[in-house]
């Protein structure tokens, strides 16, 4: 494997075996000394062209973890100010010999055309409304460990701004790869004008289809994609998608609830379920890291640029 | 797989083929791997039994008693051999030895050479620091693996010596590496492969042999079911 680009990239027995190499990596960030030297000399530039606390962290823990040394980027205070190209940002990085780009962008397939521009490997941390593949290998981490190896069967909804979110389109395609049955919960507003294509099934009725639940998914509500208003109010949304108490109360005993981050508290999810016992959220997190470092190991290392 | 034939011939741009070739007339580095032969059974179920014995009992003799020390064995089948020098050591010596199994994938110095992947989760149940760590692999060659577990091992913390048990110590030893414990030394040819079958591990009879790839003119050649050299042992 040479970029990460899509989950399309891989099918089911390539993200199994990245998520057995990250399980791997969680023994090792659990340890005294969280770092191995397994990719030393290799550098890793983060090229973040909208604003990440968790993914970028995340990634360049991974990296250093990994013993990669890292360059950070940050749009304010670089050249692109002065109205570079993103060719000809990502040519000069590349010039100062680098081997692989962590890549966030608000344009979608801005990753895709990074990857025919340079030889080094590429990492979409999230482009656009499209696709951000480690969070939902992080996500399947994650599951993995409370559920089981494969998720055949289990019944995950994601709920929220579907049309929006790379989260979603990542992560429905990645839980289906793993057998799972995945229904989108949305308002009509919040979905794409067609879901074909998509391995999943839609209803506008969060109450309807709660009580069957495994695992309910959770979006963020993006206001900063909002150009336009999806929904009369956060208040109206809330009562209607939002993860309250009640709702909280009528899940299956087992069920277990995700989030992205960073959450609205109040707005998609209470406070109160974030922080109880069937919330992953916590684990999403720590699970990122180790993830992330498959993923470099595999572009970088085991694969040695032949797979 | 094709057994050897013996008949030498040129290959097809008219080289003289190396010693080792398979009967389709392609060298050994092309793109058709060597046909392999079982050139000798080294050690069955109860030589294997009396050589776990006789190390356990060296590992005890040597440290004057067991109680300091700690077994880690390398992935997958050192971990095999530790758990029974530990079960040797508790049945003659009364102590219970703990048992690590360690992980050096991501110490190696062959990372993208050739794909490097995990074997196993590194488990150590105690504190190295002041302990005898005894290092167990089966098989004792480059000494690069050894490398690796030294530095895996510093990780873990300080131990007050580190020792190396090794069922088979076949040379050619690319670092300066030596074994405590030897269960057996076999000269060996660079290219040959020494296979260790262990009932833990491959769900068969505990057995080592000898192989290697058929070379041209091959009488004594003992041909058996091949099932190919263990990638994590192959050299870069």
């Amino acid at each position: 494997m040479k970029h990460l680009l899509s989950v399309g990239d891989l099918d089911r027995t390539g993200i199994e075996q990245l998520l057995e190499l990250a399980t791997s990596f969680r023994e090792v960030t659990r340890r005294e000394i969280p770092k191995v030297p397994a990719l030393r000399g290799k550098v890793v530039v983060s090229l973040f062209y909208e604003d990440s606390t968790r993914t970028r962290i995340s990634f360049e823990t991974a990296a250093k973890r990994l013993s990669c040394d890292v360059m950070g980027f940050s749009v304010a205070s670089s050249s692109v100010t002065k109205g570079e190209s993103l060719r000809d940002t990502v040519q000069t990085i590349e010039a100062m010999g680098i081997d692989a780009v962590v890549m966030r962008h608000s344009a979608a397939g801005a990753p895709h055309r990074v990857a025919e521009w340079i030889d080094a490997s590429v990492v979409n941390a999230g482009d656009g409304c499209h696709e951000h593949p480690t969070q939902a290998l992080l996500d399947l981490l994650t599951l993995r460990h409370r559920i089981g190896p494969g998720l055949d069967g289990a019944r995950i909804a994601i709920v929220g701004d579907i049309l929006h979110s790379r989260v979603a389109r990542s992560g429905a395609h990645a839980f289906a790869a793993l057998g799972a049955d995945v229904t989108l919960v949305a308002p009509p507003t919040m979905l794409p004008s067609t879901v074909a294509g998509w391995p999943v099934t839609v209803s506008h009725d969060l109450d309807a289809v709660l009580g069957d639940l495994d695992v309910v998914y959770l979006l963020r509500i993006q206001r900063e994609r909002q150009r336009e208003t999806r929904f009369p109010s956060l208040r109206e949304y809330t009562a209607r998608y939002g993860l309250t108490v009640e709702r909280a109360a009528r899940l299956r005993p087992e069920a277990l609830i995700m989030h992205p981050g960073p959450m609205n508290r109040g707005v998609e999810i209470a406070a109160e379920v974030a922080e109880g016992p069937a919330s992953l959220i916590t684990e999403q997190v720590a699970n990122g890291v180790a993830m992330r470092m498959a993923v470099l190991y595999e572009l970088l290392g085991a694969g040695g640029g032949h797979g | 797989m094709v057994p050897p034939t013996g008949s030498a011939g040129p290959d097809p741009d008219g080289t003289t083929l190396p010693a080792a070739a398979v009967p389709g007339g392609r060298s050994a580095s092309g793109a058709v791997p060597p046909v392999w032969v079982r050139r000798a059974r080294l050690l069955d179920a109860d030589a294997l039994r009396r050589v776990h014995t006789r190390i356990a009992h060296e590992i005890v003799e040597r440290n004057q008693g067991a109680e300091a020390v700690v077994l880690v064995g390398l992935y997958t089948r050192g971990v095999a051999v530790a758990r029974r020098l530990a079960d040797a050591i508790g049945a003659f010596e009364g102590v219970t030895v703990p048992v690590g199994a360690l992980d050096v994938a991501f110490y190696r110095d062959d990372i993208a050479l050739r794909p490097v992947q995990p074997l196993g989760p590194t488990e150590v149940p105690v504190d190295v620091t002041g302990r005898v760590v005894v290092l167990v692999d089966d098989v004792l060659f480059t000494g690069r693996t050894v490398r690796a577990a030294l530095d895996a091992l510093t990780e873990l913390g300080r131990p007050r010596a580190v020792q190396l048990a090794v069922l088979i110590d076949r040379g050619h030893r690319e670092l300066p590496i030596r074994a405590d414990f030897v269960g057996k030394n076999l000269p060996t040819h660079e290219d040959d492969d020494v296979r260790v079958r262990l009932a833990e591990t491959d769900g068969t009879d505990d057995g080592i042999e000898l192989w290697s790839p058929a070379a041209l003119g091959d009488p004594g050649a003992d041909p058996g079911a091949d099932p190919g050299p263990d990638p994590d042992e192959a050299r870069p």
